[in-house]
């Protein structure tokens, strides 16, 4: 596994894309705090491009390289090799070069701009783990669709289809079912629907973890005093595991029944 | 003719009581650099009470340290401390019943209940003082500055902080109150309760639990102040409720969770104000009718106008919001696009507030933006429909 996970890897390495996503990341934390020198305020802007790019980069990636590599993955499937083994090296090597692009194309500029002596560095390293949950829950998923479809064109559009679903619809939804419910007491609801969704939760977590919390507030009380304590967290950063595991999970599964 | 009454710890005369029993109308007590424990300090008589280097007048928490109750009285450069703490009478460091023409000046006062207190008095003048309480909670704890029925005064260049509300107006008209800091107070910096025809300027205000409260007033008028970081989840710059024929001109709200909170207001004129930063520029709260809003900067805020209601009865023009993405082609200056304040999401908050989880969420990004394209949900006729393209200085 560690083979073509190394093969993987350093085949998106060499690959333009990386270098362009890494690129995309440097660029903007520059540009960032070039405009707004203040690191925690860029935090802000960034997890707003966090949620919603990460997931859709790693959607696309995960498909686009699974159907791409299918042939050297045929090939490789004729060896005497493990088939978990070969899915699972080409995952971490997809999720792994993304996130490492995330986590230096974002890095560089801010420790260049001081994040190192600013106290803004517990949000920024809680944004960069969290954009990595994301990097690997959402290959995982993408990589899910695309082994289940052998048709490309349908593979790509579920996948995007899964993307915009967490992303937008399902907060349409929440928004809905918030909207018709009002009667009713929600604090509880809305936490559990948070809870749900891995962008949701990304994004709420990153929230409250900033001034701007106080916006949020009575249920951004209840909220606080959930997400504030060391269980909730514990069970938040649960939830962003078991996102990554189940699908992880059933890649393993499924490459083992498939009839290439 | 007026003569000079020294007071110190080993002169002739070592207490303030002594002093003022022993002086005729007009004279000057002057007390020198000591500690002074004393408390219930009934000035009755036309006096001038100077300290020389800070005197400190000790009460020792038994009770109202110096009570004012005769006019043209001068309290000037005292340290007043330990007042006592009760829960039924007010009692304060300095007290001023029923007179008229006095000045309190260069007092600090520390490590009390209720600071200045001017009870039915007139044509006063507070100033340059410095109060500095402990308050922690709201029940045990009194005001910095508190005015009741009382006219004509001028409180002008203290500084007020740790108090319940640092200065505080009951049934008070014709005040003037400029150049003071109030701030870290738990409650508001500045409260207006039945007081009309009241001016403050140049104020600075905080990190209370609101900054300013204006309530059931009318003709107040609010030049030049500063609110800044009266930050929480229940904290206001200012908040307005029943308040007919103000003015607001040229304040700066900055980093306040809501910039102003408005309540049943009419006939306000909101002029050359920047908002910056703040969670809420304004919330509208209802029955709000005939308010102007020109000329004013709208900076950054997360939501720039809240409104509850579809009717809209008030006025906006010339302002500028940074939010605008319109054009000017003929070059004039003003946006060629009506802007729309209110987004869809802040009117969808206001109806559910639970829905403010999903602040920041894509979702909502993209229906801000159809509501901004075609207005279903938010007022239609409230716009800005001469959006300026710079903003003011």
């Amino acid at each position: 596994m560690l083979k073509i996970l190394k093969y993987s890897f350093y085949d998106l390495m060499r690959s333009r894309w990386s270098y362009v996503y890494f690129l995309f990341y440097l660029a903007l934390g520059f540009v960032l705090l070039f405009l707004n020198n203040d690191v925690s305020k860029a935090v802000i802007t960034l997890m707003n491009i966090i949620i919603v790019l990460v997931p859709l980069i790693g959607t696309i990636f995960g498909v686009m390289y699974y159907y791409n590599s299918k042939e050297f993955t045929e090939l490789l499937l004729a060896q005497p090799i493990k088939r978990s083994s070969i899915f699972l090296g080409q995952y971490f090597g997809v999720a792994g070069s993304l996130t490492l692009s995330l986590v230096l194309g974002l890095g560089i500029p801010f420790v260049l701009y001081g994040l190192l002596r600013s106290d803004a560095i517990f949000d920024f390293s809680m944004l960069l783990l969290i954009g990595a949950f994301l990097t690997l829950i959402f290959t995982a998923l993408s990589f899910n669709i695309a082994l289940s479809n052998e048709n490309k064109i349908k593979g790509f559009g579920y996948a995007v289809l899964l993307w915009l679903f967490l992303a937008v619809v399902y907060d349409g939804l929440f928004l809905m079912s918030l909207i018709l419910f009002e009667e009713y007491p929600l604090d509880n609801f809305s936490l559990f629907a948070t809870m749900l969704n891995p962008i949701d939760l990304s994004r709420t977590l990153i929230l409250l973890k900033l001034d701007i919390s106080a916006l949020l507030g009575y249920t951004g009380a209840v909220f606080k005093s959930f997400f504030g304590t060391s269980l909730g967290l514990f069970i938040s950063f649960l939830m962003l595991t078991l996102w990554t595991v189940i699908p992880v999970l059933r890649l393993i599964f499924k490459s083992r029944k498939k009839d290439f | 003719m007026a003569k000079t009454i020294t007071v110190c710890n080993h002169c002739d005369i070592t207490s303030i009581k002594e002093a003022i029993s022993l002086a005729a109308d007009f004279d000057t007590l002057l007390i020198k650099k000591g500690t002074y424990k004393e408390y219930n300090i009934l000035i009755d008589k036309p006096l001038t009470i100077k300290g020389e280097q800070y005197p400190v007048v000790d009460g020792e928490k038994k009770g109202e340290i110096i009570r004012v109750a005769s006019d043209h009285v001068t309290i000037d450069g005292l340290f007043v401390i330990n007042v006592g703490v009760s829960y039924t009478s007010d009692y304060a460091a300095i007290r001023v019943v029923k007179s008229e023409n006095f000045v309190i000046q260069n007092v600090v006062l520390e490590k009390l209940f209720f600071g200045i207190y001017l009870e039915k008095s007139s044509n006063g003048k507070v100033y340059h003082n410095k109060i500095i309480g402990e308050a922690k909670d709201e029940y045990n704890s009194g005001n910095g500055i508190q005015l009741w029925y009382s006219k004509n005064i001028e409180v002008d260049r203290n500084i007020v902080q740790g108090t319940r509300d640092g200065i505080y107006l009951e049934f008070s008209d014709n005040i003037t109150i400029n150049n003071n800091t109030s701030t870290n107070n738990l409650r508001y910096g500045l409260h207006f309760m039945f007081s009309n025809h009241d001016v403050y300027t140049n104020n600075t205000f905080e990190n209370n639990g609101a900054g300013v409260a204006v309530m059931f007033s009318k003709h107040i008028k609010m030049y030049n102040n500063t609110f800044r970081k009266n930050w929480g989840t229940a904290a206001y710059g200012m908040l307005l409720k029943e308040i007919n024929d103000a003015e607001i001109k040229g304040n700066t709200f900055e980093e306040n969770t809501i910039g102003i909170n408005i309540e049943g207001s009419n006939r306000i004129n909101y002029h050359n104000n920047h908002f910056i930063q703040n969670g809420w520029a304004i919330k509208v709260l209802g029955a709000c009718y005939t308010n102007s809003f020109k000329n004013n900067n709208f900076l950054y805020n997360s939501f720039d106008i809240s409104y509850n209601s579809k009717l809209n009865d008030n006025t906006f023009s010339s302002n500028y919001w940074s939010g605008y993405t319109g054009y000017d082609l003929n070059k004039d200056g003003v946006g060629d696009v009506p802007y729309r304040p209110v987004k869809l999401f802040s009117y969808i908050v206001n109806r559910t507030p639970e829905t403010i989880v999903l602040l920041r969420s894509l979702f909502m990004d993209v229906i801000d933006f159809s509501e901004k394209v075609s207005p279903v949900f938010t007022p239609d006729n409230l716009l800005d429909d001469a959006p300026l393209m710079k903003k003011i200085e």
